[in-house]
């Protein structure tokens, strides 16, 4: 027993959040077998998981911007318009003022910028409600997208299409997989057992003990055992095809975003903001700076999905982005992040995200229709969130890592009451 | 007096909380048609008692009798005391800012006719509630748009809504200004003179002194005793000796001062509230702060202690509007908390939980949180030197706790106040200032505090200390301010702190220094 405990504890790395990283991924894990069985083996084929990342690596990329948005306090409903008015002024550079593509990727991050620069000054320096702002700009935008497309469709070249539905080339000895993918798999996995050890390094040099070796080993080979098997697949697939660019761009936004988020200063502030304003003012944090960062942030983001989703259609059109924002806020919400702020992480929301697209996918692969499929989304969403505030009321956090509270630790700490039982008294000692 | 019959008789009320008996066999007896005053210092009852009287603490949460009009009343909630005509006043008004006078007189209280409310009726009786309050405004007029003098008068008005017979008032003229305070002060004399009996809380002994007939005064949750201020010729003084005639024991560590020389001053402070700018609250305050010299700040809740603090530090609260602010013989400007906390300046809330701290925090995160830049190369945080500054200033401060991952929120009152504590020594500072650094903390960890702050001191650290508890200033200060309505009315050696010289300066605008 001790040593299944000691295994729920160390097998995802970190400290504090094993037990709620471990339950996120063990969903995922548990749906993608449901389906994999459901689905006589279709979902984990090479060529539906390589679709799966193509469909929704946009999704994935709003969901990084919009973890950040909601760690902070707010929320941005706007995503999908923005993506949609940068998708079609870039589809427009290109076709009609002859932008080479390079210069109008960078255009459309440009476009991204400004947008998020002008929600952000109504958020941070005006103090208008994210909510508000970002409703406004929903419209706006998706008004902008249409007057300038003339509500038509927009067309975009070969080389701009690469960043939504390309794929790595095909080079070296003839493996019968696709070269590229295998030699990334294989530098996923070294950089994998790098960290594990730099962790156990800086557990050592925090005199704490770091989790047995045995441990160690065991969660090195199952993180590499899943990117081989990973690897394969994508590498497995059509001749031609790879794990996908759009996928790339995505997996390198999520480790650079994650870094920020835990290793920096600044990264820490959104937390600070989102957890106490007060409090992070009081410790000199720049309240304005921080939220007007946040959502700048996230429009760049959104300018950013938006050209990989058009690139992958070939043609920006009016309804482009409709319902992003949605789907991007449920990821982050199903992915543990509170809805009052202060808490949540990329990985959790990247996880979150992918809950939902897998659910989508092998419902579509059932041949479940959309009608049944968004009652099926929306009321995951729902239980999701009604877990998590169920938990702040009995005073814990963790959302899906609740509903493994079977598989936790016993000790994992009873709600926090001796702090409220001097409350009462106190109040009545300074108003008496 | 003794003549007049009595409307009220609270008989040996008392009330526990958890772990703290905030009233033990408290008696009170009000007669009809006076003003009865109650004193006392922060924490002495005087609110519960009015709570369980009001019914905020129903029958049942408490021990004892109250004996109103002759019959025993068991008031079940606030609606309950109401309906006898009891009507309560708080510190804090209870009007809705965007309603009018007359939505706000009526507010769950509706005139109606056939369930629709009749707003002539009500615009009717709320301009004759208005005229015996003496409130000349338009009944129209909306809660927001006049003074806090006129919304006090509103309250009053609504309680007569209720047909008052027993009005109680908690720090009524605690917001008003000179002008409307005395205004407030006539009407309730008024109120006397037309049978209205009242009971009034207030902090400003002036006002007591010059309006009530008779004075219970509670200390520690317990009466003291029932002053007749014309029979027992009571004066200001007579009052503070009941307040605070209690013994000071040593709760405070041995310590040897090693005073400097003056490194921090503030010069003519002028500061406005944030919301109504014709507020001054902080009115051309002064002040020196010497190395290694704990300096003590005295004043009662609302004299602007917390707003002047605020306002150094980086201009945190309200809206700066002149004063110089010296140290190291240089004049410093703080336009930020970041310029403060640059300049070497640290506040420790009075709030730990709401401003002080974030609790989804774990305890190395909340040490390091004022300074990341001590423990991060480039902006990247190193999690070692972040974990090894929070396990140092653990041991140190002796935080109980396993560990520094221990969420903060998880802590006792005193452990959080040590991290607080941590937190912001982590950022060097050459000035501490502490509010209320002892609140809501049990009395072995308050030594400790204590000793913490002594040892800062002697490090050659300044620091300030703001505190409601005068045996806690007169411990442990070298020197004390006393702070009265925004103003400093008094600078008072340690050799010549004693409570009553505390309390006097910190009721009256007299300017007295000693030295």
């Amino acid at each position: 027993m001790s040593r299944l405990k000691d295994l729920q504890k160390n097998l995802f790395g970190g400290t504090t959040s094993n037990a709620r990283q471990f339950g996120m991924i063990f969903t995922l894990v548990a749906i993608v077998l449901l389906f994999q069985v459901l689905t006589d083996g279709l979902t984990l084929r090479s060529d539906n998981l390589i679709a799966l990342f193509q469909q929704n690596s946009y999704i994935l990329i709003l969901a990084i911007g919009m973890l950040m948005v909601i760690v902070a306090g707010h929320i941005d409903l706007s995503v999908g318009s923005v993506a949609a008015i940068a998708g079609i002024l870039v589809a427009k550079s290109m076709a009609e003022w002859n932008l080479p593509w390079p210069v109008a990727i960078l255009f459309g991050l440009a476009i991204g910028a400004i947008i998020g620069a002008w929600q952000g000054f109504w958020v941070a320096y005006i103090g208008v409600p994210a909510f508000i702002v970002t409703l406004a700009g929903m419209l706006l935008f998706r008004g902008g997208n249409q007057f300038i497309g003339n509500a038509s469709t927009i067309p975009v070249p070969e080389g701009f299409r690469e960043i939504g539905s390309g794929f790595l080339p095909e080079f070296g000895p003839n493996t019968g997989y696709n070269n590229a993918t295998l030699l990334l798999g294989l530098a996923a996995a070294v950089a994998l057992v790098w960290r594990e050890l730099r962790l156990r390094q800086t557990r050592r040099a925090m005199d704490a003990d770091p989790a047995p070796m045995w441990i160690s080993i065991l969660r090195m080979a199952v993180m590499v055992g899943v990117i081989a098997f990973a690897s394969l697949r994508f590498a497995s697939g059509r001749v031609g095809t790879s794990f996908p660019i759009s996928g790339i761009i995505l997996v390198a936004l999520v480790i650079a975003y994650s870094f920020y988020t835990r290793n920096t200063a600044g990264g820490r502030h959104i937390y600070a903001v989102g957890g106490n304003s007060r409090a992070a003012e009081l410790s000199g944090v720049k309240l304005k700076r921080v939220n007007f960062f946040v959502m700048m942030n996230m429009s760049v983001l959104a300018a950013l999905a938006g050209m990989i989703f058009v690139a992958r259609s070939a043609a920006s059109g009016p309804q482009d982005g409709n319902g992003w924002e949605l789907d991007a806020i449920a990821a982050v919400f199903i992915g543990g992040a509170a809805v009052s702020g202060g808490i949540g992480t990329i990985s959790g929301s990247i996880v979150g995200g992918l809950v939902m697209a897998v659910l989508n996918n092998g419902l579509q692969l059932m041949g479940v229709g959309t009608d049944r499929v968004q009652i099926i989304k929306g009321l995951v969403l729902l239980l999701a969130v009604a877990i998590d505030v169920y938990n702040k009321s009995q005073g814990r956090f963790s959302i899906i890592g609740s509903l493994m509270r079977p598989f936790r630790r016993e000790d994992a700490a009873p709600p926090a009451s001796p702090p409220d039982a001097e409350r009462e008294p106190a109040k009545a000692a300074v108003s008496g | 007096m003794s003549n007049v019959p009595i409307l009220l008789e609270m008989r040996s009320i008392t009330k526990e909380f958890p772990g703290v008996k905030a009233l033990s066999d408290v008696n009170l007896v009000v007669r009809a048609g006076e003003i009865h005053a109650i004193a006392g210092e922060n924490g002495a009852g005087k609110s519960t008692l009015m709570k369980v009287l009001s019914g905020v603490y129903p029958y049942g949460t408490y021990d004892g009798q109250i004996v109103y009009q002759g019959a025993e009343a068991r008031f079940s909630d606030i609606r309950a005391s109401e309906s006898a005509g009891i009507v309560i006043i708080h510190q804090e008004l209870a009007l809705i800012p965007g309603m009018s006078i007359t939505e706000n007189i009526f507010l769950g209280n509706e005139p109606r006719k056939l369930g629709v409310i009749d707003w002539t009726a009500a615009n009717r009786m709320a301009l004759d509630l208005m005229a015996r309050v003496g409130l000349q405004e338009d009944p129209d007029t909306l809660i927001k748009d006049i003074g806090v003098g006129k919304q006090q008068l509103v309250e009053i008005a609504k309680a007569f809504a209720k047909d008052v017979k027993l009005l109680i008032l908690d720090e009524p003229t605690a917001a008003l200004n000179e002008a409307d305070s005395r205004h407030l002060l006539d009407l309730l004399r008024g109120f006397r003179s037309r049978g209205i009996t009242s009971i009034m809380i207030s902090h400003k002994l002036n006002e007591i002194e010059a309006i009530a007939d008779q004075i219970t005064i509670l200390r520690d949750g317990r009466t003291v005793e029932t002053l007749n201020v014309k029979a027992d010729g009571v004066d200001e003084d007579r009052i503070v000796r009941g307040m605070v005639g209690r013994e000071l024991s040593s709760r405070f560590p041995e310590h040897t001062p090693k005073i400097g020389e003056v490194f921090f001053e503030v010069r003519d402070w002028n500061v406005r509230h944030p919301i109504s700018a014709e507020r001054q609250v902080c009115k051309n305050e002064s002040f020196v702060v010497r190395r290694g010299e704990i300096v003590g700040f005295a004043g009662l809740m609302g004299a602007g202690r917390t707003e002047l603090a605020m306002s150094v530090f980086g201009r945190s609260y309200g809206v700066f509007e002149s004063g110089t602010i010296i140290k190291d013989g240089k004049e410093i400007v703080l336009k930020s908390v970041a310029d403060a906390i640059a300049n070497g300046l640290a506040y420790v809330s009075e709030d730990r939980k709401a401003i002080g701290l974030n609790l989804l925090d774990d305890i190395k995160m909340s040490t390091v949180a004022a300074k990341l830049s001590k423990i991060s190369h480039h902006g990247v945080l190193d999690q070692v030197e972040e974990y090894k500054a929070a396990e140092a200033y653990r041991k140190e401060l002796r935080i109980k706790a396993p560990t520094v991952d221990e969420g903060v929120s998880k802590l006792s009152g005193g452990n959080q106040q040590k991290v607080v504590l941590a937190k912001w020594m982590f950022t060097d500072p050459d000035l501490l200032i502490l509010d209320e650094p002892t609140r809501g903390i049990d009395v072995g960890a308050k030594y400790e505090i204590y000793g913490i702050i002594q040892r800062l001191a002697d490090q050659g650290k300044g620091v300030v200390v703001i505190s409601s508890e005068l045996p806690e200033l007169i411990g442990l200060c070298d020197r004390t301010y006393t702070v009265f309505e925004g103003t400093i009315t008094g600078e008072i050696a340690r050799k010549d702190a004693d409570p009553e010289t505390l309390m006097k300066q910190m009721t009256s605008t007299k300017k007295m220094l000693t030295r």
